[in-house]
């Protein structure tokens, strides 16, 4: 069946077969193999994306739900060369290792930030605690957090952190 | 400013932030399913029900009939084509799909190759597979029952199910002396359960044969891409250079893709059958059910004490290999390193026995940041020093101060047989104990005692041999165990090195330049780390085993200073001096007596390209390459408390502080250092707590997926506060030593151990098994510790 829905601010139309889960249809489009699938179970968050500004697992979410609705990915932090102030963190306190639960979890921190520009530590670990890092141990990411909610209008070229 | 510069952005060793981040940020990293190549198909795996049963037929004919399905391949197929059965890294062989019997639930029986990746699962359940179901061995201490079904009758003279014969260390005599002499003795049955690795990105493989040319393409997420291509060479019967490893990034690996598996055998015979590349990825049950699992060691173990010192030990270990032995480890050690097991103590002996069993459960058993077993020994001992300290009445941290090896003894002989090369134990420990404020702790833990609050403080002290390792004593499958490094300056000055090491997440890339940069004085940034492409580096074993920074680090290192031998000898030329009249500091040989007159790095490089006349005898350019063979392994150390508390309603434990001293030697990059271990400490209260696979009575994995396999999140996780010893490891070129497994090595010992602490004197418990979840710990504090499973 045919789905219309907006990917970082585009419009993709598509048809699809009603099963086909979130996470594929956005890996499908051309450049956006950054959102990941990790686990089937909605436990480890590796899909996590934003659905009208609230974070959702893209891999227990349909295509078809997200019909007319604004689905922001990884891909849309970056703007114009520019890093989003949680990318940022993520590279300043050593937030990742592997990668691949990095872009679930700058999302779920962007949609936090946005809601609550000032969290504690424990707001930080309950807003990720939903995805899974098994490299981290997590400490970094919640430093990472606070160092975006301190440095809210950094910005910085991608070629300075390369 | 300057200062904060340099720091910021050191030219060598520090707190480099990482130069691979800035894809991962944007999500452009390169993991396995984001390869798509053309006309490429899809592979799924249809896998066994049961743990144990015959295969009496296969019907794949409405599999096949299935739109979109190009072919499905069963045992039978892969017998015409000599792949039905592989090696394992153990010298076993293992099914790549079942013909005769499943041997554990999740085996592979069929391969489907399709169109797209939901056309493909959706032909698994048209297979028509008629099996008859036969008795399952699930508990391995009834694997060698005289009525146990035999497991492998695949294989010839197999007559039960003993996977490999009683494996012994130390002195058994001496052991009984010391038994006989001393004035304490403990014993208690541990049980390190199965858990696994689980890697947030699954495994998989993309196999792209072309048979115009013979040539076989791979992409694939592995830990040793040079020894996996050995592997194919063998099972397929081509040559290495026809076959091509290309691992991009990995979502991590914790020893979970170091094995070759059978769904990797199945992508290349795909692609050899359908023509076209294939491309498998398995999901979560998948991983979980049928992919490497770590640990699984039923211990017996006994240890005493005469005069308030540690004496003795002697162990009896089951260890459950699955139903294939593919534990990784090196050839001559069937046990791993196990026989490290006494720890940091200086024992007047020890005996060690390692019997290995089949069961009906998934193969595996070497993973999981463990260091070839080095995780059971370090658990076992350290459970055992608590158990001492409880028996004897003392504080476990003042036995553990009283037993060390003192740091005159190093290097320091074992009584199974290891060197340690350097340390300061004690020294260690008390940092440990000051960051806890450890005096404290206990005043607070006595004040909630008479409260009826339920805290506890545990203690670990491990001692690693990581850095496999010296190829008279360490090879898997007959290849030496050392590292290759190949550097080229180029004329520019900058630099490339390729190695063999495979990151998974360590920051390799960062981690590596900075040696160069340490050595050479280049600037990181202009310094390219090859790796993850057998076409484009040396030959070497890859990373598992905390192996990176002693191994390929150290061939990095000599590379580096072969070329900076090489550039002092085109330094004299350049300069009319004597090679022995120039001295070097970062990035520049200078004439001695005369520091103005010198020549920077870049400029030797672009000399050495030039057309201006090289030293006598000397080639044009500035490279070198090396293999690395290192003399002894690297011996990391660390002591560790954890402070717990236990809701006396629920049972459920809380880790509310963690204290790690890890001394690794010399740290490279501090910060990744830092990062290294806060992962294993988070997979390491997740073991102590949480993560489990068991199995029921008919060998169904209870464990298949993240609803029931339970990882740990941030709540679970404590702010981790870590300190640093440092002592150089004195035949590292670098003084460094391994540490990515530490932190899973050490931490699960002083959890449970904390977990005792909380509830010996209310309860009464003297030992408990993981994962301490609140069922088990209930039963504890009911006085029904919960039988071994």
């Amino acid at each position: 069946m045919q789905v219309t829905l907006t990917i970082n601010g585009r419009a993709v139309s598509r048809d699809v077969e009603p099963r086909q889960l979130l996470v594929h249809f956005i890996r499908d489009t051309p450049g956006l193999t950054g959102t990941h699938w990790g686990c089937d179970t909605s436990n480890c968050g590796a899909c996590v994306v934003l659905m009208d500004g609230r974070p959702i697992k893209s891999c227990t979410t349909l295509a078809v739900m997200c019909e007319g609705h604004e689905i922001r990915t990884v891909e849309s932090l970056e703007v114009d060369g520019r890093l989003d102030p949680v990318q940022l963190g993520f590279h300043e306190m050593h937030a990742l290792h592997c990668g691949f639960c990095t872009p679930g979890m700058l999302m779920t921190s962007r949609a936090l930030l946005d809601e609550n520009p000032h969290p504690s530590d424990e707001e930080i670990r309950t807003a990720i605690s939903g995805q899974i890092c098994r490299c981290t141990g997590y400490k970094n990411i919640v430093a990472a957090v606070r160092w975006a909610a301190e440095h809210q209008a950094a910005t910085r070229p991608i070629e300075e952190v390369q | 400013m300057a200062v904060i510069e340099q720091e910021e952005r050191p030219i060598g060793f520090g707190r480099l932030k990482r130069k691979e981040d800035a894809r991962f940020i944007r999500g452009q990293g390169t993991y396995l399913d984001d390869i798509r190549l053309p006309g490429m198909l899809h592979g799924a795996i249809l896998r066994s029900p049961y743990a144990h049963a015959r295969i009496l037929s296969i019907d794949t004919s409405a599999a096949l009939a299935h739109p979109g399905v190009a072919a499905v391949i069963t045992a039978r197929d892969l017998e015409t084509l000599g792949l039905a059965w592989m090696p394992t890294i153990s010298y076993d062989t293992q099914a790549v799909l079942a013909g005769d019997k499943v041997r554990f639930q999740g085996q592979e029986v069929a391969f489907v190759i399709a169109t797209d990746e939901y056309i493909a699962r959706d032909a698994l359940p048209l297979i028509d597979v008629e099996y008859e179901p036969l008795p399952a061995v699930v508990n391995a201490r009834h694997a060698l029952d005289p009525d146990a079904p035999l497991i492998r009758d695949d294989k010839d003279g197999q007559v039960d199910n003993l996977a490999s014969p009683t494996w012994e260390a130390g002195d058994e005599a001496a052991t009984d002396r010391a038994f006989a002499e001393a004035d304490t003795v403990v014993t208690r049955d541990l049980i390190y359960p199965r858990c696994h690795p689980a890697p947030l990105e699954t495994c998989g493989m993309i196999a792209d044969f072309d048979p115009a040319t013979g040539q076989l393409d791979i992409y694939n997420g592995n830990q040793a891409p040079n020894a996996h291509r050995t592997v194919y060479a063998h099972v397929a019967g081509l040559a290495e250079h026809m076959i091509r490893i290309r691992c991009n990034d990995i979502g991590g690996g914790f020893g979970n893709k170091v094995p070759v598996y059978p769904g990797y055998v199945c992508a290349i015979a795909g692609s050899i059958v359908a023509g076209a590349p294939v491309k498998w990825i398995e999901d979560r049950s998948e991983n979980l059910m049928s992919t490497g699992f770590a640990r699984d060691y039923v211990m017996h173990a006994e240890m005493c004490a005469k005069d308030g010192k540690i004496t003795g030990l002697r162990v009896d270990v089951i260890a459950d290999h699955g139903a294939f032995d593919s534990t990784a480890q090196p050839t001559k050690f069937p046990a791993g390193f196990f026989h490290i097991c006494c720890g940091s103590y200086d024992l007047k002996a020890a005996h060690v026995k390692v019997k290995a069993v089949y069961t009906n459960k998934a193969p595996g058993g070497v993973a999981y940041r463990c260091s070839f077993r080095i995780t059971e020994a370090v658990y076992m001992v350290e459970r055992m020093v608590n158990a001492l300290a409880m028996e004897m009445g003392v504080d476990e941290a003042q036995l553990r101060m009283r037993s060390f090896i003192s740091p005159e003894q190093f290097p320091y002989e074992t009584t199974t047989g290891w060197t340690y090369d350097s340390g300061n134990y004690a020294e260690t420990l008390k940092v440990a104990m000051e960051i806890a404020g450890y005096e404290e702790l206990r005043r607070e833990q006595a004040e909630k005692r008479a409260r009826g609050e339920l805290m506890g403080i545990g203690c670990a002290f491990f001692t690693e041999g990581v850095g496999a390792g010296p190829r008279k004593h360490m090879d898997i499958l007959g290849l030496a165990m050392n590292d290759g490094a190949d550097l080229r300056v180029h004329p520019s000055g900058k630099a490339m090195v390729s190695i063999s090491a495979q990151t998974q997440g360590q920051g390799h890339e960062t981690t590596f330049a900075q040696i160069v940069a340490e050595e050479l004085g280049i600037p990181p940034e202009d310094i390219e780390v090859r790796h993850g492409d057998t076409d484009r580096t040396p030959y070497g074993l890859g990373t598992y085993g905390s192996r990176s920074t002693p191994v390929s680090g150290a061939a990095v290192a000599v590379v580096s200073r072969k070329v900076r031998d090489k550039a002092r000898l085109i330094a004299a030329t350049m300069l009319e001096t004597r090679a022995e009249d120039l001295a070097w500091e970062k990035g520049r040989w200078y004439v001695k007596g005369d520091p103005e007159k010198g020549a920077m790095i870049e400029e030797i490089a672009a000399y050495a390209y030039s057309g201006d006349p090289m030293p006598e005898g000397l080639e044009g350019g500035l490279d070198a390459q090396v293999i690395y063979d290192p003399p002894n392994l690297t011996y990391p150390y660390g002591a560790y408390i954890a402070v717990v508390d236990i809701d006396p309603d629920t049972a459920q434990v809380r880790v509310r502080r963690f204290i790690a001293v890890d001394d690794c030697g010399v740290r490279i990059n501090p910060m990744i250092v830092d990062g290294q271990i806060h992962g294993g400490l988070a997979e390491g209260v997740g073991i102590a707590l949480m993560e489990v696979i068991t199995f029921d009575e008919e060998g169904n994995c209870l464990n298949s997926s993240f609803m029931d396999y339970l990882i740990p999140t941030a709540l679970e996780c404590p702010d981790f506060e870590l300190g640093a010893t440092v002592t150089p490891c004195p035949h590292h070129p670098l003084g460094a030593k391994g540490v990515g497994e530490s932190p899973n090595v050490g931490s699960p010992p002083a959890i449970v151990n904390a977990v005792i602490d909380a509830l010996h004197e209310s309860h009464g418990v003297t030992h408990i098994d993981m994962p301490c979840t609140p069922a088990r710990v209930w039963a504890a504090m009911q006085g029904r510790p919960e039988p071994p499973q």
